[in-house]
């Protein structure tokens, strides 16, 4: 059975028809980038998949779960996905360790301690382990997107989706964060990324979806697809990427 | 005709100002708890509560405060309830404070980025727990030095209850005018009053941007 599955899913905003019927089945421990032009709508999947984003038509069955925007819904899905952004989104106010313990304290009711020792863990794990005082901005860009992705870890979610999370970095700062997704495909965390990072999405993962114009337009097997696509779509989006 | 000496008319304003400060903390303090109620009421999702809010807003901020403190003052006494100066200047002025104070704090809690929201609800947090935890300690820092900027409108703004008589700084220096005949000598020293009240509170706040603004981002 399939950890995430999409069947039909339609989305509009307003008259604008974002996502026109996805059908996606993500298995645990597989590793998915989703590529595609800006306004393909692969964001916006994304965003669906963990209730972000409300869908009109079709369902998203993640964990076992129905997902939906409901506020109880996304609560109790935020046990099972995790998610990292952009624009990292870490809390300016709190210090790197407190961005850590504050969702297993509140909502795992983790004792202090303990969330203190898991946050160092997975900060050592993103490779972070002594900045667990600091204040985010005190970090450099490539950083506090590694906290981000410590402070999703902390929740031990079963899938991390990631929207474009090296897009905001400096190019000399891409390769740590994807070094620490690279770690994590290799311990069996299921991923699903909107990228474009092509020779990430090679390399690491397992299979690529191809989004066109709100559709899914071609997936496969990422080095198979990628070395060899099919459709002029794909065709033209990699060699204007490459 | 009895003599002022400069000595009596500066007692008799410093006196009269003492009125002009509690006006101000009273019409602070009220607009803070009614504004803070408006604030949350504003920030809520319920559509109903928002309107509410929007329409009160837009009526305090969208009349002369002098209106206010008329319809405060003999409105209330055509109705048949009896208000003294005082009650109705001190009322006036807590819903005309509530009204900017809740849409400067407004702007401070729509300021944060979005994704704030959105890295909330991912990790679970529900409504409650974001406002608590990461949306107000953030939009409290940037609110404060709005907030005390805005004070000095208040403090100006009880100049205006001098015209239903209540007798504080303003309504003193009348007074003080009519007996000395020397308007200049008078209203420059309730000038110099107010002026001595409100330059540290427009300071503070600059000094208060600034610093928040550099160590704000730290913690």
């Amino acid at each position: 059975m399939s950890l995430v599955s999409v069947r039909d899913v339609h989305k509009y905003f307003g008259d604008l028809h974002v996502l026109k019927g996805i059908d996606l089945d993500i298995k645990a421990g597989e590793v998915v980038s989703i590529i595609g032009r800006s306004g393909s709508g692969k964001s916006t999947l994304l965003r669906c998949m963990n209730g972000l984003e409300s869908y009109d038509q079709g369902a998203i069955i993640l964990d076992g779960m129905e997902v939906s925007t409901d506020e109880f819904q996304v609560r109790k899905l935020s046990q099972s996905v995790g998610m990292v952004f952009q624009s990292f989104n870490l809390f300016p106010h709190l210090t790197v360790g407190e961005n850590i313990m504050l969702a297993p304290t509140l909502i795992k009711k983790t004792s202090k301690a303990e969330a203190k020792k898991l946050a160092q863990e997975v900060l050592e794990k993103v490779g972070l382990g002594d900045k667990f005082g600091q204040y985010p901005e005190k970090l450099s860009g490539g950083q506090q997107q590694r906290v981000a992705i410590a402070r999703s870890l902390a929740m031990k979610p079963k899938v991390l989706l990631c929207d474009e999370i090296t897009s905001a970095l400096d190019p000399e700062l891409v390769g740590d964060v994807l070094k620490v997704l690279e770690q994590l495909a290799a311990e069996g965390m299921t991923l699903v990324l909107v990228t474009h990072e092509m020779n990430f999405a090679r390399d690491v993962g397992d299979r690529v979806v191809f989004m066109h114009q709100g559709k899914v337009h071609e997936t496969g097997d990422a080095k198979t697809v990628l070395a060899d696509p099919q459709t002029p779509e794909l065709r033209q989006f990699i060699g204007a990427v490459l | 005709m009895s003599q002022f000496t400069d000595w009596d008319i500066l007692r008799n304003l410093l006196l009269a100002a003492r009125w002009t400060i509690l006006l101000s903390l009273l019409a602070f303090a009220g607009g803070s708890i009614v504004g803070l109620l408006l604030t949350f009421m504003r920030i809520s999702r319920r559509k109903p509560l928002i309107w509410v809010t929007r329409i009160y807003i837009e009526i305090f901020q969208g009349t002369p405060l002098l209106m206010q403190l008329f319809i405060a003052f003999f409105g209330l006494g055509l109705l048949g309830i009896d208000v003294s100066a005082w009650t109705a200047a001190a009322l006036a002025l807590t819903l005309f404070s509530s009204a900017f104070l809740s849409d400067i704090w407004r702007g401070c809690v729509e300021s944060l980025p979005k994704g704030q929201w959105e890295a909330s609800r991912c990790l679970g947090l529900n409504y409650l727990q974001t406002m608590r935890y990461i949306i107000l300690p953030q939009a409290l820092r940037i609110a404060i030095p709005p907030t005390v900027g805005f004070s000095v409108q208040i403090v100006k703004g009880t100049a205006l209850a001098s015209i239903i008589g209540f007798v504080e700084l303003t309504k003193a220096g009348t007074m003080l005018n009519n007996a000395t005949f020397e308007p200049f000598k008078v209203f420059a020293m309730v000038a110099l009053i107010y002026f001595l009240l409100c330059y540290p509170l427009s300071r503070a706040s600059q000094y208060l941007e600034e610093k928040l603004n550099v160590a704000g981002k730290r913690a």
